[in-house]
This record gives structure tokens, sequence and C-alpha cells, in this order.
């Protein structure tokens, strides 16, 4: 193995190795038996269906965490996320649920709808940024609380809702024509969970992102604006556009995270709809660090930690809580290590370019 | 005879791939000032911190004041009567001159700060050494030369008996190095011991009472200025004739490639407001602006870049009116630049080179592939050619730009910068902080760029370069374009002396 791949793999698997350890201890202090603990995390873990559920939730991580990166590859913390996801799922699913199209046309309406919301949500954070000089962090919180607050209000009929369902806590549900269809034949089509296919979206928006940051020259503007603002502007780099566009482009793919679960299980808006996805795609984007390839590993394993989880409350082992220290753990150590492994990776550089000059002295 | 203040012998210190230091001796004797010469890279900085304990020598011993010593860290060089004045101040902008001062040494009684004597503490340092500067006053709000002064006062509060001074003339005009020798003269006579780094060779035979000459991490030679010209101790430098800046027959031609009218530019607290009412540019011609920094330099260049914008007047290129155009307009229809900082302006540092060699040109060929993409084959090529004809000296086209050095990273940015095919070159500080031999080629550079027929705006704080490279010069004070002169007939003294304004134009 290269050098430069051990660099890159190194830091990761020892932040695993380290998180494991700590949380052993911390079960070990709980009463339970680590080993026996841990050993029934793997043994449940591989099961075809938990396999099945990680990909399932690995899905909307993995497109949090390109969200949270677009922003962070122009030195933009988009902890917005979460309320441009909620927002987007809870109008794509109104939306949806209202409409009634042909499957694909059905299906694509909702994804454009969402999206749409998103970049809007996303998108006037940047505008206050630019505009009124807003940090994006603190307008992020903000529509956060309003997307949130406002999107519960609604479901718990705060506001009058006119078809007296007020009482109700979900959405009118979306008819079958506007369902993601699974991808349950990959896996033999027996297991308890369905294969949602909104897996596919994910690869295709990593595979767009790999490209558009790096191949091309809006991603080599960003780059370029996020390295160092003052010399990508006196490149030619219009600091203002460039700032609203990677809000935008953040907020376009922060839409899709509501919809894996959406269009492939709940069909339906409702409060037992899942949030917080947006704050752990901060965290999955960490671990990648801003890679379409690292964010999959981190969302894979993010992915799979809440999903093998679930044994440990069933066996009575400990509460599943453990987990949130191990992801923390993770992600601590993580950034500790890599910031290590950038350490070595420059003095080696230096020492490369020493060379370079002594050969010709 | 006393002991000598400072006794180096045999300090050796390796880098990876470098020896800074190869047996470098150094005898400093009580009560003198000695200055440190030698070549960017020569190894003066690093010799001056280990004998400030910021870096650990790997062989050799160091006596100061005749006792052996073995420093840590600088708190142990500090606490040995050793202060450091470094190139970059390390001031605290938004503090006061006091709070400067004292930071890391307060004095205070039971955990609260005793500002009042300090004040006084300050105030008799200054009298006593003819260190005049107001302790109340923000840093902000002072000049570089008096910013110097607070860094002295900085290190003789704490006690310092040896002082080094690291390169202290290098951002001053002519009238401060002039306050700054009398200050050193100063603590000269109250017995203090003074090293100072510098490679302005008249200004070392002036000050010093001994020299010791660098070169390649060893020393050359320890002479005495009585003994040696300018000319001898060069040559004791780099080990051959110095370049120097010159041009050769005039190119300028009537064609007039940049043209700035009526400037008027809005100022604020951190930005000087311009009123230029004409500067013009011929094809062929180098025009210098020379100017106390801060007078207006960087936010001119950033107008004609288009970053900055005007509320009056007009900036025209090659007679197309392009004041209301964008940055990446501008650099598209020809305008290249050269960065006074090229941290700050000119460099992706985490970035490998081939990304830095198209910065500033990434929407133009050959970067662009079907209007979207970069194309970063094309690029790495292009960097290849760069490293090539400019002599940059790195590993390859996929280093990060941090690993280069600075002499290294500004050759890259000329190259790329000449490289591409503008019409106007701005050049501010082109060969700020590199050694003399990157140095040369720089100035080679430019005038071929001359002659190719690109007009070119020169600002330096090197008037020696301005003078020796300009067709043309201005002199900037205070946002305004004062005074035209022909670098013919014009000294370094007198450039000074309009420039801080003690000089009127007539």
């Amino acid at each position: 193995m290269s050098k430069d791949r051990w660099l890159a793999l190194a830091p990761p698997i020892a932040s695993l190795v380290f998180a494991f350890v700590v949380s052993s201890i911390v079960l070990a202090i709980s009463g339970a038996n680590p080993f026996v603990a841990f050993g029934n995390v793997f043994e449940y873990g591989v099961r075809l269906n938990t396999l099945v559920e990680t990909i399932n939730w690995s899905t909307p991580l993995y497109l949090s965490g390109v969200a949270v990166a677009i922003g962070f590859r122009m030195n933009l913390f988009n902890i917005g996320v979460e309320g441009q996801y909620v927002l987007a799922a809870f109008i794509a699913a109104q939306v949806g649920s209202q409409l009634d199209l042909p499957p694909v046309l059905h299906v694509s309406a909702i994804i454009l709808t969402a999206m749409l919301i998103g970049a809007l949500w996303a998108g006037l954070s940047g505008w206050m940024k630019v505009t009124r000089n807003v940090h994006e962090v603190i307008s992020t919180i903000m529509l956060n609380s309003i997307a949130v607050g406002g999107v519960v209000s609604y479901l718990l009929g705060v506001w009058d809702v006119p078809d007296d369902t007020s009482l109700d806590t979900a959405l009118a549900p979306i008819p079958e024509s506007g369902w993601f269809p699974d991808l349950n034949f990959l896996v033999g089509g027996n297991t308890r969970s369905d294969l949602w296919g909104f897996v596919l979206v994910a690869v295709v928006v990593g595979v767009a992102y790999h490209y558009l940051i790096n191949r091309t020259r809006l991603g080599y503007d960003l780059r370029a604006s996020g390295a160092n603002a003052s010399a990508a502007e006196a490149s030619g780099v219009d600091p203002k556009r460039t700032v609203v566009m990677a809000m935008v482009l953040s907020g376009l793919v922060a839409g899709l995270v509501g919809l894996p679960e959406l269009l492939g299980d709940s069909h339906t808006y409702s409060l037992r709809f899942t949030q917080g996805l947006g704050f752990a795609g901060i965290a999955v984007a960490l671990i990648g660090r801003n890679h379409a390839a690292g964010i999959a590993v981190g969302a894979l394993l993010f992915g799979w930690l809440s999903r093998a989880s679930g044994i440990l409350e069933v066996r009575g082992d400990a509460p599943r809580e453990i987990v949130a220290i191990i992801q923390g753990v993770i992600i601590l150590s993580v950034v500790i290590a890599y910031s290590i492994a950038e350490r070595y990776r420059r003095i080696e550089a230096a020492k490369a370019a020493a060379a370079a000059i002594g050969e010709e002295r | 005879m006393p002991d000598p203040a400072v006794l180096l012998e045999g300090v050796t210190k390796r880098f990876p791939g470098v020896v800074a230091n190869d047996q470098v001796n150094l005898r400093v004797e009580s009560g003198e000032i000695h200055a440190l010469c030698g070549e960017n890279g020569a190894g003066k900085s690093t010799l001056m911190k280990i004998l400030y304990g910021m870096q650990k020598a790997d062989e050799g011993r160091m006596v100061v004041n005749g006792a052996e010593v073995d420093f840590d860290s600088p708190t142990e060089a500090i606490d040995a009567g050793i202060g450091m004045v470094h190139q970059h101040f390390m001031l605290a902008d938004n503090f006061t001159v006091l709070e400067n001062i004292i930071l890391g040494a307060e004095p205070a009684t039971n955990g609260v700060i005793d500002f009042d004597e300090a004040r006084d503490h300050i105030q008799s340092v200054g009298r006593e050494y003819g260190l005049d500067v107001h302790p109340d006053e923000l840093v902000e709000h002072l000049e570089v030369g008096e910013r110097q002064r607070v860094e002295i006062i900085k290190v003789l509060f704490r006690g310092a008996k040896i002082l080094i001074l690291d390169e202290p003339t290098a951002v001053l005009v002519p009238q401060e190095v002039e306050e700054l020798f009398r200050n050193m003269r100063g603590l000269k006579e109250e017995g203090h011991t003074i090293i100072f780094i510098d490679h302005k060779l008249d200004e070392v035979l002036e000050i010093a009472d001994t020299i010791t000459v660098l070169r390649r991490g060893k020393t050359v030679a320890t002479v005495k200025p009585e003994d040696v010209t300018a000319h001898d101790l060069a040559e004791l430098m780099v080990g051959e004739d110095l370049p120097v800046p010159e041009t050769s027959a005039s190119t300028v031609t009537d064609e007039v490639v940049l043209r700035v009218r009526d400037l008027d530019v809005e100022g604020s607290d951190t930005e000087v407001a311009l009123d230029v009412s004409d500067l013009t540019v011929h094809a062929g011609e180098i025009v210098g602006i020379a100017g106390v920094e801060g007078n207006g330099q960087a936010e001119l260049v950033e107008t004609i870049l288009g970053i900055r914008h005007p509320v009056a007047g007009s900036v025209e290129l090659l007679g197309d009116d392009i004041t209301s155009g964008s940055v990446r307009s501008r650099r598209e229809a020809g305008i290249g630049y050269i960065p006074e900082d090229r941290h700050r302006r000119g460099l992706l540092l985490d970035a490998p080179l081939w990304e830095n060699a198209m910065l500033g040109h990434q929407s133009m060929n050959p970067f662009v592939k079907n209007g979207w993409w970069i194309d970063p084959e094309a690029a790495r090529k292009a960097t290849e050619d760069i490293i090539e004809r400019f002599d940059v000296r790195t590993p390859g086209t996929d280093v990060p730009a941090h690993a280069l050095s600075g002499g290294n990273q500004q050759k890259l940015i000329v190259g790329r910068e000449l490289s591409a095919e503008s019409r106007v070159l701005i050049a501010a500080h082109p060969t700020r902080g590199i050694d003399v031999g990157a140095q040369a080629a720089v100035w080679e550079e430019l005038r071929s760029a001359r002659r190719a027929g690109k007009g070119i705006i020169l600002i330096s704080a090197d008037l020696e370069e301005l003078i020796g490279l300009s067709d043309r010069l201005h002199v900037m004070l205070r946002g305004s374009l004062v005074a035209e002169l022909d670098p013919n007939d014009v000294t370094p003294r007198e450039l000074g002396a309009y420039m801080t304004g003690a000089k009127e134009a007539v």
C-alpha cells in the first residue's frame, strides 16, 4: 500500500479502534460486559436485515454529509441542513399527496420540489450573508428553528387546518405512484425491511459532487474561495456570487435528505418523521473529510452503528445511547488523528521540496 | 579583555535536506553593534533563532557573557538578557502601546495589572534611550517606524542587554532608518549589545562596529567596516558579482495600455481614500510607484483589478473603459497581477502547484475544457513549463504550495503571471522576501516582459529596484500621486524625501 493511501486510511481506523476502547470502558463502568455487548452488536450487525437497514439509513446521512461538505469546501458552515430537509420533506410530502401523476413523473415532481425548497431555504442564508453580512451559522440556526418549529406547529394543529384534520399528526399520504421503487430483488426479496431504492439517487449525487468540485470551473472557484478567499477574489472569483451559489447547491442536496424515508417508507410527513439527520451530516462530512468516497464511509459507519446498536437494548446489555458515546469519540478522535496525519504529510512535503533544492545546488 | 557578549562555536543546524548552519562561529563583543550579513537562505535567521532559543542547534556551543548556555525556549534566552525584534512585528493591533509592551510580562499586584507602574517604567525606558512613543496610543494607529520602536521597548522592558534585530531596516524609508540608527547608537552608549541582520550594505557599513558574513550556512568572514567596501561585502555574500536592477534601452511605445483618470475612491478607518488624477502606462513601459507603505498603493491596485470600486473616475484597458467590469472580466481582458503578499492574495497554500498555476487564469486557456470543465492535464503541463522556464525548485507539480520556499513560491507566481498573455502587469513588491538569485531572475523576467511590449506597474519598497527598473516614477502619498520623477536623475535619498512629504514636487 502506498504511503499516501496509508496516511489517508490510518486516522479513521485508529479513531475507530480508540472509540471502541473508550466505549468498552464506559460499558464496563456501567456494569455490562463489553465483550458480550459488542459481540451481540456484531452478531446482530451482520444479519442481512440489519445491513439492509444500514444502507437505508446511510442514504440520508450521505446526502446530508454531501450537503454540509459543499458548504465546508468554501468555508461556509451550513448548519441549516436540518431545517432545509425538514421543510423540504414536509412541503414535498404535501405537494406529493395532492398530485395525481404517472409514477416516474410523480416521484420526479416530489424530488424537484424538495430540492427547490432546500435550495430556497439555504439560499436565504446565503442572501442574508452577502447583502446584510449575517453570518451563515446564525442565520441557518434561526432558519432551522423556524422550519422545524413551523412544521411541528402545523402538524400539531396550532394553525387552523381547513380540512378539519387538525387533530391528526400527519399529512395526507402520498399515493403509490409517488413511491420510489424498492430494490428488494437485490437481497432476495425476503428481508423484513425494504431496501430503499433512493440509495441510487445518493450514488448519483455523490458522483456529481465529486466531478463538480474537482473538475468544473465552478468547483475550482468554490474550492479556491474556501482555501483562500482573498486570493480567490484577486483571481476573479466573485465572492458574493460564490457564497450564494455554494449555499444554493448545498440546499439542493439538503432538500433530498428526507426523501429516502418519505418515498421509501413513510409516504407521509408526520410527527414521527426522523429528525437530526442534518446535524448528523456535519459529523459525517467531518469524518469523510468532504470527499465523496470518505463521506460514504462515514455515512455507512454511522448508519450501521445506529442500526446494529438496537440490539443492546433488546438484550438488556446497555442503553443504546452508548452508541452516541461511540459516535462522539469517533468524531473527536478522527479530527485529532487527521490533524496529526496532516502535520506529518506537511513535514514530508517540505522534506521532498528541500531535497529538490539540495539536488540542484 | 572582557568576555564577549555572545560566542558561538561550531553551531550546526540541519533541516531535512538542507544544512542551515554549518559549523558557524560568531563572536560578538560586549557593547558593540554587530551586523550579520548574507543572502536570504544563508542561515542568518536560523542562527539568531538558535541564539534566541526558538530552535535548538544540532551541534556546537553557545556562550553568553562568559557562561555556557543551552536554551530550550525564548523564555530562557530572555532570562539570560537576550531579546529579539522580529522582522514581522508581533504586536496586537487593537491593543495600546502599553498593553503590547507588558503583554506576557505584566507587572501585577495580587493578580491585578499595575498599569500606572508599567506606564512610568515604559516612559522612563523610552526617555533613557530616546525612544519616543505614547503609551496609550493604539498600535493600529502607529507608523511602521513607531511600531518598531514599540518592539524594541518591549524587549528592553523585559531586561534585555543583548538585542537581536532581524532586518530592522527592511520596512523603513531612509529617514526612518536614520532615526533607528540614532536609537541603536543610543542603546550602545547605554552599554547594550546589538546584533542585527541586514543585507543593505551601505547601511551595514554606516552603523556596524563589526560585520560577520554568512554564505550558504557557513561563516565566510568577520571584518571591520573600515577595512572593506560595499563591493567587497557583496562579493563575500554571494561569492560572485552582485546582480543589479537595471533596464536596458527604452522600449516605451506610444500605445497606451492602461489609463487611470480622475479616480476617486472612498476610504475608511483602515483604508486610504484615493484621489488619482492621471496614471498612464504605455506598452513596453515600467511605471514605478514609490511610497511609504499604506499610502494607498494597495487600494490603487485593488481599484485597477476591480476588487474595489471608485465613486468617480475611470480605468481604461487598451482604450476600453473597464471601470464597471468584474475582476474576472478584467483578468480575461489582460491584467496580470503579482500580489504584494503572496500568501494572502497569490496562493492556495494547501493546493497542489498545478492548481496554483491556474489561479487567476482558471477561466482561460489552456486550463478550461469545453467551457465548464477544468483540464488538470493541461494545467500540469503548463505548470511544468513554468517550473522549467522560471527555475522553480520543486519535486513536482502535485506538491502543495506550502512545501516550497518563499523564493520558489514567488517564482511560481511571477511565472504564472508572465506566461499568461496579459498586456498589463501589476507587480507589487515582486522581489520581497526572496534571495538575491531569485531577485535577479525576477528582474530579468520583468525586463523581458517589458521588451515583449507589456505595460508594467511596479510597486516596491526597495528604492534601488524602483529607480533601476522603472522608465518613469510616481510618488504616492496619502492616496494621491504627488510627484512624477525621472529615475535617471533621482537618488534614493531624494525619493525618500518625496515619499515622506518632506519634499514636494515643483
